[in-house]
């Protein structure tokens, strides 16, 4: 086997570990569902039942969209997170010392970390289903083509974290503070249409604001809803918000994969 | 036995600079060397002192290499360089014929590493663990399931599992396998690319001694079958012992390079150490008898243990110190790293 065969090949089996090993893992298949649950569960049904009125429209469909969007993303970072504690561990230590570009093994990490993510995507509809969320077969196609979208943008996140920090522990302790103000910047379960400037700028640089606008662009497509929880507007939102991912995750990954492979041999 | 070719410099800077030791190893029966080290240097990002100091060696193809030294003498810095996951500071690294910085995947190619922690996915099956290693080295499109890989690979696997011994085992997860039998069936794996060096990181530690004996025994068929030569890091002296070649680090120097006995003659100093009320007499009797000392302030005596007897009772002076050293190999390792510390 030669050149992009081989490479592909490469790629094909670091992401089919990564589900293979989260499927093998009881306790984190349990963990990974149980988060959103309870995000939706019990601040959406709980603001629904005391602020939905004043709202003007379903706030445990818009945190469900919201969260289905920051579920996949963050978990897709957190994945791609352990690729620098993974190098010195287990089966990892195998693949960098592998005959297989940098390039193929990050891509490979980031593609097995997404579908790892989606596996959790399936949780969430699951539970979005308990609690009545109007599903409709074109729906659902749309929230799992945003969320394959969601994952590549956070694998990439996570990705520029690992390369700037160096370490998993100095990532892991930047994480909260980079993830966390995304939730509400981002507007994963708070309106973000009116704010003040300063936050505006911020909201405007989270990478997890365009993913969870484009899930609800999606996702609330003929919905009396729509105009109230989208930011864009009709028609332009879900393009714009797709370049924009595309750029970020363009810029993270290109940028990300540099100095990763730079800081992981000039230590 | 071969011998390795070249010459090893280390050099060790003193306060008053930097002062050269140049140990030359006995030439013989020179081969191409597979791995050839020069002038090594790794200076981590943010440390003051070097890893690695300027250190210079040759492999020669098919031998069993031993890199002995204590905990953080530049072993594992040393290794990593040389399998391609660390890049050095200074100097050139060679492996079968390809320059480590410049051509790490031909030389990942061409190697085999048996790391210090496990490298094996505990959860995952052993045909997994294979098969990813398998796909990874580009020996056969992966697939997701065993019975969806090809013939040739199911074959190769029952052989592995029949050699192993672990044909009911072998779609089990690795977490129920014993010490001994995870680092053989990571040496196996190792082996499934045809490696022309295999690098063991310290591969006993933590293995009970049967466990130690039967991977040694299992290591010795694999290089006589396949001329694999291997790459050793260790801090057991006796496994340093059946090496070809032993070089041992400390504090990221050479410290000493040869075979076993060369080492060992090298580094074992036997002496007699005596003392005397009347030290000015045994200073004479000594210098009568030709016998060279020198006083620390008791009287060392340089001599093979075989010579004692006779050495004492050809002097004639009352002694009131008898003291004997006669250092094994590795006592004499234990002070040689001791100095150093």
């Amino acid at each position: 086997m030669i050149g992009a065969a081989r490479e592909a090949n490469a790629i094909a089996t670091i992401a089919f570990r990564d589900i293979l090993r989260f499927l093998r893992d009881p306790a984190r298949l349990i963990g990974t569902l149980v988060l959103p649950v309870i995000f939706i569960g019990i601040l959406g049904g709980s603001f629904q039942a005391n602020a939905g009125k004043q709202l003007g429209y379903d706030y445990l469909l818009f945190t469900f969209t919201g969260i289905f969007a920051q579920t996949l993303f963050q978990s897709t970072a957190s994945g791609l997170i352990s690729l620098i504690e993974d190098r010195e561990n287990d089966f990892s230590q195998e693949i960098f010392i592998s005959p297989i570009s940098r390039y193929s093994i990050i891509f490979g990490k980031i593609l097995g970390e997404s579908l790892v993510a989606l596996t959790q995507a399936v949780g969430v509809i699951g539970f979005g289903i308990i609690v009545h969320v109007p599903f409709t077969p074109e729906r659902l196609l749309g929230l799992i083509v945003v969320g394959i979208i969601a994952c590549l943008l956070g694998g990439a996140f996570g990705l520029l974290l690992i390369s700037s920090f160096g370490s998993q522990r100095a990532a892991n302790q930047i994480l909260p503070f980079l993830i966390f103000p995304q939730f509400f910047l981002g507007g994963v379960f708070s309106p973000i249409q009116k704010l003040p400037i300063y936050l505006d700028i911020l909201s405007r640089i989270s990478p997890l604001r365009y993913a969870v606008d484009l899930t609800r662009d999606i996702f609330y497509i003929g919905h009396p809803d729509y105009d109230k929880v989208v930011l864009h507007g009709p028609g332009a939102g879900p393009l714009f918000n797709l370049i924009i991912i595309g750029a970020m995750f363009t810029t993270f990954l290109v940028i990300g994969t540099t100095l990763f492979v730079r800081s992981e041999k000039n230590r | 036995m071969q011998q390795q070719s070249g010459t090893i410099v280390t050099r060790q800077e003193d306060k008053h600079g930097e002062s050269a030791k140049t140990i030359q190893p006995e030439q013989g029966m020179a081969a191409t060397p597979i791995i050839s080290v020069e002038h090594l240097v790794k200076r981590y990002k943010r440390a003051t002192t070097n890893a690695v100091n300027d250190i210079s060696f040759s492999v020669a193809t098919g031998s069993l290499f031993a890199l002995l030294g204590p905990n953080g003498a530049g072993k594992t810095t040393t290794i990593s360089i040389l399998t391609t996951t660390l890049l050095p500071t200074s100097g050139t690294v060679t492996i079968a014929g390809y320059d480590v910085a410049k051509k790490p995947a031909s030389v990942r190619e061409n190697v085999g590493i048996i790391f210090q922690k496990p490298s094996l996915d505990l959860n995952l099956t052993a045909e997994e663990n294979v098969r990813f290693h398998a796909a990874l080295y580009g020996l056969y499109a992966f697939r997701p399931a065993y019975a969806l890989m090809p013939k040739e690979y199911q074959h190769k696997v029952q052989e592995f599992a029949t050699l192993l011994d672990i044909k009911e085992d072998l779609f089990r997860p690795v977490k129920k396998y014993s010490g001994g039998m995870k680092r053989k069936l990571e040496i196996l794996r190792s082996l499934l690319h045809q490696p022309k060096v295999l690098f063991l990181d310290e591969p006993t530690s933590g293995l009970d001694p049967n466990s130690r004996h039967s991977l040694w025994t299992y290591l010795d068929k694999v290089r006589a079958e396949n001329g694999t030569t291997i790459f050793l890091t260790t801090h057991y002296l006796e496994e340093a012992e059946q090496a070809d070649q032993i070089c041992v680090i400390n504090k990221g120097n050479i410290v000493s390079f040869g075979t076993p006995t060369q080492i060992k003659s090298e580094l074992v100093e036997e002496y007699l150490l005596i003392d005397a009320e009347d030290r000015a007499q045994l200073r004479a009797e000594l210098a009568r008898l030709k016998l060279p000392f020198t006083e620390t302030p008791r009287f060392k005596i340089n001599i093979e243990g075989s010579q004692i007897h006779k050495t004492l009772k050809a002097i004639e002076t009352p002694l009131t110190a008898i003291e004997t050293h006669l250092p094994t190999l590795e006592d004499a390792y234990l002070e040689i790293v001791g100095e150093q510390q």
